[in-house]
């Protein structure tokens, strides 16, 4: 028994019939070719799929796709739709990740932290991001990087 | 070359916005279409049995269902070292979680639906799941063919047994040295195995099409090996080189998990058998646990001899390793442990036995510091008691016995350059070494430990890598190699060296990752090799380019060619400092003649690199007489601990490590593979390892039950420290780096541990639960 629903992918609304048992990670990846969230446990632990659902962060591969019926969804893609993020930018120019397949992951969970708390101290920085394995970076160079760019009295959050 | 722009600079990654963008592009990530098929792979339950039957009837009646393939189809063996594994189990299962058959179906629910619906009948045997155990039980051989396993020369088997490999050093003459040492100490060390845990698993995506291609997308380390080891096994099917093409994109983490061939072999093979339709095979995060390589368990026996001056007389290390099922690759990594196992030291008499003992536990393989994160544990441990026996301070019984530049190393060979005593020393400072910390919470104790460190590369002697470079109209670089960017900053680095002898930004140049039909050939990216082995060959393709300009433009406007340099994208003269020349004004379409004619065209250079004083020959009683290794890395690190004497609870105040790369290419990822490579190996001792039942099932096959850090689990402060003696024959002067840093964590948390507490914990992890338990026992 397939259901139709309807969702706002990264500012776009998005139409789609699907199964009672399909997960949001697999909907985004197999059927609306939205790659930069990643497979990697499938059971929450990992982080790799992480999304933003009407601005929170989830981990799309516990969320039922029919549950996100008429709700919002942006990936590492919206985030940085106009231009690369403060953020962003600061974690380029740190070189701070390794792999990089954690790091669409990372890049949502802190646009989540910074759009509520602009200036966040490394101790929150370190909590926003706990959820989002990283095997390469041991943590510093990434943690680092989003405190940097959001220090200045400038930077008001980066617009999930 | 005396002033350097480019190497050794902080230049961003060049791969930084791919990857923080989303753009980057893994194999899972990649589209094939709507007639991708999906493979799910049958699982041997035992740990060891005999296949008696395997019915896939029902299987293959199932809905979605393409194909179904058992050991029959593919009655082929593998290997990288040595032939001893198959595509599928043959007559026999040997691991919990080993292939035995595989669906192709629709989607990848059918599939696994399918999987679930394929009888095998077994009859079981006895496993054997402790090496001691295996080399003591006659009756049970995990491999009754050992002997007629085809395998690299330097391997001695011994058929009959279930020693897959022994590798013996001998140096000098042990008994005297230990009659002549005023202490000896020995005691054995344990090691449990450990799982890799890149954050992508395991991905392959296969096709072998009507004309016979057969191209394979996967999530390697190693193209080249791959595409070898699939011609190899696939040879009886008409396959060769020719006919293999494999790609390579970035890839999620490797560690040595993604090394060689694993289960990217199912997924060529099943290409063989449904022509024309690209199979894709994903392991799930419980596979990538069981069922690709482990790090191997190691039990070690150390007896080690010194003067009570400090000098280290004689050395008797066993090493005995739990090395799976299938060897093809752990044997290696054996075989690098039993050719350095004495650590950075300079010890005259050495007796190294390291032994690759087959188990019915997943196939050990190659991770991050091969055999040498293993080996350092027990003895760093053992180095640092023996010098508190002598009332020695740790640090100064390193120094005092800190193999240098010309020292004999076991195998006889000269030791390479080394900054080893500075990195003693700024190691030392970093973590005040010598001053006592207080803590101000009566329950908490604070201590330092300290180790040193050393690995080669280990790999044959003729391992090789090539580049080429192009340039574009633009003045901007394309080059092609076949290393993987795996997270280390290679792509990166080899942007540095192009870019330092053509005098382009790194920003300006981009290093593609492998397609062996388009990228010339490496070896593989394991061992910290490429940085040093393919950083020669990128730099051999930009001196090569750079003549190429040169003579163009000597030719065109006939300056002297001794007069001409690069500079800031330019060709500049000594001679006229009013001549510039952009390249991008003539590397692809040349310089125009007063009569209208040109000279030059496209500007391309190519290089490879193999070590021409390598030898793997020597003889197999003593080691001696070869130069199996190219050079060493070397170091030092320190912590201070925190330790709860209540909950055993640990916290890492401060953690230094110095490490000799010889020239930090980049200084910022040298700098990311001390803090990553840290972490990394903290993990290993103070919260990880794997669980298995006595039936050889493992039971924490996920990240739940096997935890890894977070990011609330790192030291409250990690002090890199880049040490820089040159290696002659690297990359301006670069040795390499990547796994070193994992190496010395687990022996200094344990030194600290002792140093805090005075429990000497000889078996990893050193949990809080430990730490907590041995604390309560009564003294």
């Amino acid at each position: 028994m397939r259901h139709d629903i309807e969702m706002r992918v990264n500012g776009e609304r998005r139409s789609i019939d699907v199964l009672p048992r399909e997960v949001l990670l697999d909907v985004l990846r197999t059927r609306l070719g939205v790659k930069s969230p990643k497979v990697g446990c499938e059971r929450g632990d990992c982080g790799a799929c992480t999304v933003l659902l009407d601005g929170t962060s989830v981990r799309s591969c516990l969320v039922l796709a029919v549950e996100v019926d008429g709700h919002e969804i942006t990936t590492v893609e919206g985030i940085e739709h106009d231009g690369l993020t403060a953020v962003q930018e600061a974690l380029i120019e740190q070189s701070s990740f390794q792999c990089g397949f954690c790091a669409p992951g990372i890049v949502v969970a802190a646009a989540e932290l910074v759009a509520g708390t602009p200036h966040p101290t490394t101790e929150e920085v370190r909590e926003a991001i706990s959820g989002n394995l990283c095997r390469c970076t041991g943590y510093d160079s990434i943690v680092d990087a989003v405190v940097a760019a959001t220090r200045s009295a400038a930077h008001v959050g980066d617009r999930p | 070359m005396t002033e350097l722009h480019h190497v050794g600079s902080r230049a961003p990654r060049i791969d930084g916005l791919d990857k923080v963008t989303g753009a980057a592009r893994f194999v899972d990530d990649l589209e094939f279409g709507p007639d991708l098929l999906h493979a799910a792979v049958v699982e041997s339950p035992h740990a060891h049995a005999r296949i008696i039957d395997i019915d896939t009837s029902t299987a293959e009646a199932m809905p979605g269902v393409v194909k179904v393939v058992t050991g029959r189809d593919f009655p082929f063996t593998f290997g990288l070292y040595m032939k001893d594994r198959y595509v599928f189990a043959q007559d026999r299962v040997r691991f919990v979680g080993e292939q035995v058959a595989a669906v192709v179906a629709r989607d990848p629910a059918a599939a696994r639906r399918a999987a679930r619906a394929v009888n095998v009948t077994y009859q079981t045997l006895h496993a054997v799941l402790d090496p001691e155990e295996a080399l003591e039980d006659e009756t049970t051989l995990l491999h009754p063919g050992l002997g007629e396993y085809p395998h690299v020369p330097w391997f001695f088997p011994h058929g009959g047994t279930n020693v897959a490999h022994w590798r013996k050093t001998r140096k000098g003459d042990v008994d005297a040295g230990f009659a002549a040492a005023d202490v000896i100490l020995e005691d054995t060390y344990r090691v449990p195995r450990y799982a890799h845990c890149a954050i992508e698993p395991h991905v392959v995506v296969a096709e072998q099409d009507h004309a016979g291609r057969l191209t394979v997308w996967s999530a390697s380390q190693s193209p080249y090996i791959q595409r070898d080891l699939f011609a190899q096994a696939l040879a009886p099917l008409g396959l060769s080189h020719h006919d293999i093409r494999v790609i390579t994109p970035y890839v999620g983490g490797g560690f040595g998990g993604k090394a060689g061939v694993t289960m990217e072999i199912i997924g060529a093979a099943l290409a063989t058998a449904v022509k024309g339709h690209p199979v894709k095979l994903r392991w799930s995060r419980e596979q990538e646990f069981y069922n690709t390589y482990q790090r191997q368990g190691l039990v070690a026996r150390i007896k080690v001899g010194a003067r009570s001056d400090g000098t280290i007389t004689a050395l008797e290390h066993e090493l005995h390793w739990d090395a799976g099922a299938y060897v093809e690759y752990g044997a290696n990594v054996v075989n690098a442990a039993g050719l350095s196992a004495t650590g950075p030291y300079r010890i005259p008499n050495v007796s190294i036995d390291s032994l690759c003992i087959y188990t019915n536990l997943p196939p050990g393989g190659p991770y991050r510091g091969f055999g040498y994160s293993e080996f350092h544990f027990g003895l760093e441990s053992h180095m640092t008691r023996l010098a508190r026996e002598l009332a020695i301070d740790p640090v100064e019984f390193r120094r005092i016995n800190a193999i240098g530049e010309g020292d004999e190393l076991p195998y006889g060979a000269a030791m390479n350059p080394s900054g080893l005593i500075e990195a003693i020393d700024r190691t030392a400072a970093a973590i005040d070494w010598g001053e006592t910390e207080v803590s101000p919470d009566p329950r908490k104790r604070i201590g330092k430990g300290f180790s040193l460190f050393w690995k080669a590369p280990a790999m044959p002697p003729n391992a090789s890598s090539a580049s080429f470079l192009k340039f574009n109209e633009d003045g901007s670089i394309n080059i092609t190699v076949s290393g993987m960017e795996i997270g280390q900053g290679y792509l990166t680095a080899m942007a540095q060296i192009a870019g330092e002898v053509l005098a382009v930004p790194p920003s300006r140049i981009r290093v593609e990752t492998p397609d062996t039909d388009r990228n010339p050939y490496e070896w593989q990216t394991v061992a910290s090799h490429i940085t040093w082995s393919c950083g020669n060959a990128v730099q051999g393709a930009a001196v090569e380019a750079r003549d190429r300009i040169i003579e163009t433009v000597h030719a065109a406007r006939g300056y002297e060619e001794g007069t001409l340099y690069l500079e800031d994208e330019m060709v500049k003269c000594e001679t006229d400092p009013d001549f510039r020349l952009p390249l991008r004004d003539f590397v692809v379409g040349g310089l125009e003649m007063e009569d209208g004619t040109w000279r030059g065209g496209p500007i391309v250079g190519s290089g490879s690199f193999m070590p021409d004083f390598a030898s793997a020959q020597s003889d197999p009683e003593t080691s001696q007489g070869g130069h199996p290794n190219v050079h060493y890395t070397v170091g030092a690190a320190g912590v201070v601990l925190e330790i709860d004497i209540e909950t055993g609870k640990m916290k890492v105040l401060r953690a230094a490590l110095a490490v000799d790369v010889g020239k930090a290419i980049n200084p910022t990822t040298v700098e990311g593979q001390i803090v990553g490579g840290m972490l990394q190996g903290l993990a290993t001792v103070l919260y990880e390892d794997m669980r298995f039942d006595d039936e050889g099932r493992l039971l924490n096959p996920n990240f739940t039950d096997y935890k890894i850090p977070t990011s609330l689990d790192t030291p409250v402060r990690v002090i890199p420290i880049i040490v820089e003696v040159p290696q002659p024959d690297g990359p301006f002067g670069a040795r390499g780096v990547g796994e070193h840093t994992m190496i010395p964590a687990a022996p200094m948390v344990a030194n600290a541990v002792a140093d805090a507490t005075g429990l000497r914990i000889t078996s990893m992890p050193i949990t809080a639960e430990k730490v907590a338990m041995a604390l309560l026992e009564p003294v």
